[in-house]
C-alpha cells in the first residue's frame, strides 16, 4: 500500500475542498473494496477523505419516499423498518450480497461506487484497460466465467458486482450528488457507464463529486417485488445472474413492470426491452419468455460465460413466475 | 490514536496504512485475532466494534479511532472464566486446528445480537417480522462470512444453537 494521509471531513463542502485540492485524493466509505484495492496496488491514493460520518440518516418521508444517507451501512439500510415495509426489494438485494461483517462496514455510496471483481483488474501482471487505459484486456480471451454478456466492448468485459444497485435500478432510485458547483441529482440507472473505449471511467461523476444520499421515490401502488440471485454457492458469493423484478398485475394483465439484471454488464442493467415487451400483456409464461428473449437478443457470450445468456432468460421467467404465484 | 480495546483505554501510534487487524496483532500484541485471507473472504479476523462484527483486515485502524473494540481476548469480560460460547465450542467440538475460532466466536456473538434486535437475513421469509428465529438455514446464512477449513461446521453450528437457546428472550 502506498503512503497516504487520512482526513475526516467536517461536512460535504470541506470534503469536496480536500479532494479538489489533491488530484490523488479519494473519498473513503467503509473501505471494504478500496482498502483491498490499495493493498493490491490497483488504487494508490495520496489522501483519503473519510465521509462516512457525514450522512447516515434514513429519512422516512410523509409522501412515501425514503432518503438514505450515503454513509448508512448496508446493514442499517437492509434492517431499517421503513425500508423493509416500503421497499422490501432493496432489503432483499442488500441481504443477498456479501457477508454480515462486510454489510456492517460497507456504505451505500461505497456500494454504488465499488469496482468490478474481474480478476484481471486485480492482477497487476495482467493487461487491463480499466486499470491502465490502452493496456489491453486479458479477460476477453481469458478465464471469463464471471464476465459481461450485455453492453460489453472490445476494451472491457467486466461486470458491476453490486446486488443493492440492481434493486435501486428497478426502484427508479435517484442519487443525490454534491459537487464543487452545487447539488444535483442523477438517476441510478444513468450513473454508471458502459465501458466503450474508456472502461476506466465508470460513472458520470467527477472525482470531486460526493454522493450524499439515495432517494427512493414513493411507489404509487402495491407492486409485487422480489430479488433472485444465482451464484456458485448458496451464500457469500457474487451473482452470476441476478434479477430484481416488480410487477403490477391486474386481472391477469401486466399493468406495469420493472426489471433489472445484475452480474451481466458493466452497470446495473435495467431491462427496458423486456419491460416494454411485458407492459399490457397477459401475465403468462409465454409473455415472460418472449420478454426475456427480447432483452437478451443482443447478448454475447465469451469462452466461459455464454451459459449466462440462457441463465438470465430463465431467471427472468422464473422470477416473474414467482411473483404472479406460478410455481416455476 | 485512542481506542477502548477489551474495555481498556489504549493509545496507539500507527501509520494510516495499518489495518485494524495488524494494529491489534503487531502494535498491541493481541494475537488472538487471526489473519487468514487478508481480503475479507474468510472471516478469521472478525472482531466486534461497538458490538458489531467487522472484518478487521479490511478496516483501516485510523478510521476506527475512538471506538470500542472487542477481540477474542476480551470475550470473557476480564474474568478467567470462558465466555459461554467458548465453553460451548469446546463441548461441541466447534474446532479442530482452531485458527478460525476467534473469528467464529466474535462473528457469532455479533450475529446473535442481530437476531436479538430483529435484523433479517437473506433467508428470512417475512421481512416484516418483529423477532427473528435462529433455525438451521438462518444460522448457516448468517455465519457464511466465516470459513472453517477443518470443516468443523457441525460443531460450530451446535455450539451457537446451544448458546442461543440459553439466552433469555
Amino acid at each position: 500500500m502506498n503512503p497516504f494521509t487520512y482526513e475526516r471531513a467536517a461536512d460535504g463542502a470541506a470534503a469536496i475542498r480536500l479532494v479538489s485540492d489533491n488530484r490523488q485524493a479519494k473519498y473513503l466509505g467503509g473501505g471494504t473494496n478500496l482498502v483491498d484495492l490499495m493493498r493490491e496496488q490497483v488504487e494508490r491514493p495520496k489522501l483519503l477523505v473519510d465521509v462516512t460520518a457525514l450522512s447516515r440518516e434514513i429519512e422516512a418521508r410523509e409522501d412515501g419516499s425514503v432518503l438514505i444517507g450515503a454513509g448508512a451501512t448496508n446493514t442499517a439500510v437492509a434492517a431499517d423498518r421503513t425500508v423493509r415495509e416500503r421497499f422490501p426489494l432493496l432489503s432483499r438485494a442488500i441481504l443477498a450480497g456479501a457477508s454480515g461483517q462486510i454489510r456492517n462496514m460497507a456504505t451505500v455510496a461505497g456500494n454504488i461506487l465499488q469496482r468490478t471483481r474481474c480478476t484481471y483488474f486485480y492482477d497487476e501482471a495482467a493487461r487491463c484497460n480499466k486499470r491502465e487505459p490502452g493496456a489491453g484486456c486479458d479477460a476477453i480471451d481469458g478465464v471469463n466465467r464471471i464476465h459481461a454478456i450485455l453492453g460489453a466492448s472490445p476494451s472491457c468485459v467486466a461486470t458491476h458486482p453490486s446486488d443493492m444497485c440492481v434493486a435501486l435500478a428497478a426502484l427508479d432510485a435517484v442519487v443525490h450528488v454534491q459537487g464543487p458547483g452545487g447539488d444535483r441529482t442523477v438517476k441510478l440507472v444513468d450513473l454508471h457507464r458502459l465501458p466503450g473505449g474508456r472502461p476506466d471511467i465508470e460513472t458520470v461523476l467527477d472525482a470531486q463529486d460526493l454522493i450524499t444520499g439515495v432517494e427512493l421515490p414513493a411507489l404509487g401502488f402495491a407492486w409485487r417485488a422480489t430479488y433472485r440471485k444465482v451464484r456458485d454457492r448458496a451464500s457469500y458469493a457474487f451473482a452470476l445472474v441476478s434479477v430484481a423484478a416488480m410487477v403490477d398485475v391486474q386481472g391477469g394483465t401486466i399493468r406495469d413492470v420493472r426489471l433489472a439484471l445484475g452480474g451481466v454488464a458493466h452497470k446495473p442493467w435495467r431491462a427496458w426491452k423486456a419491460e416494454e415487451a411485458l407492459r399490457g400483456r397477459l401475465a403468462t409464461r409465454e409473455s415472460f419468455a418472449q420478454a426475456a428473449e427480447a432483452e437478451l437478443a443482443d447478448a454475447a457470450g465469451l469462452r466461459d460465460n455464454a451459459f449466462k445468456i440462457e441463465l438470465a432468460k430463465r431467471c427472468i421467467v422464473a422470477t416473474l413466475g414467482d411473483l404472479i404465484g406460478e410455481t416455476a | 490514536m485512542h481506542y477502548i480495546i477489551n474495555a481498556q483505554p489504549m493509545d496507539v501510534i500507527a501509520d494510516p496504512r495499518t489495518s485494524l487487524l495488524d494494529m491489534l496483532r503487531d502494535n498491541l500484541g493481541l494475537m488472538g485475532t487471526k489473519k487468514g485471507c487478508n481480503q475479507g473472504a474468510c472471516g478469521a479476523c472478525t472482531v466486534l466494534v461497538d458490538g458489531e462484527r467487522i472484518n478487521a483486515c479490511l478496516a483501516l485502524a485510523v478510521q476506527y479511532e475512538g471506538r470500542e473494540i472487542t477481540t477474542v481476548e476480551g470475550l470473557s469480560g476480564g474474568s478467567d472464566a470462558l465466555h459461554p460460547l467458548q465453553s460451548a465450542f469446546i463441548e461441541h467440538d466447534g474446532f479442530q486446528c482452531g485458527y478460525c475460532t476467534p473469528g467464529q466466536l466474535c462473528s457469532a456473538i455479533g450475529m446473535l445480537g442481530k437476531i436479538e434486535r430483529g435484523v433479517p437475513s437473506a433467508v428470512t421469509a417475512d421481512l416484516s417480522a418483529e423477532t427473528m428465529a435462529l433455525d438451521h438455514d438462518e444460522l448457516r446464512e448468517r455465519m457464511s462470512g466465516n470459513l472453517c477449513r477443518c470443516g468443523a461446521y457441525n460443531g460450530i453450528a451446535e455450539a451457537i444453537t446451544k448458546v442461543h437457546a440459553k439466552v433469555p428472550a
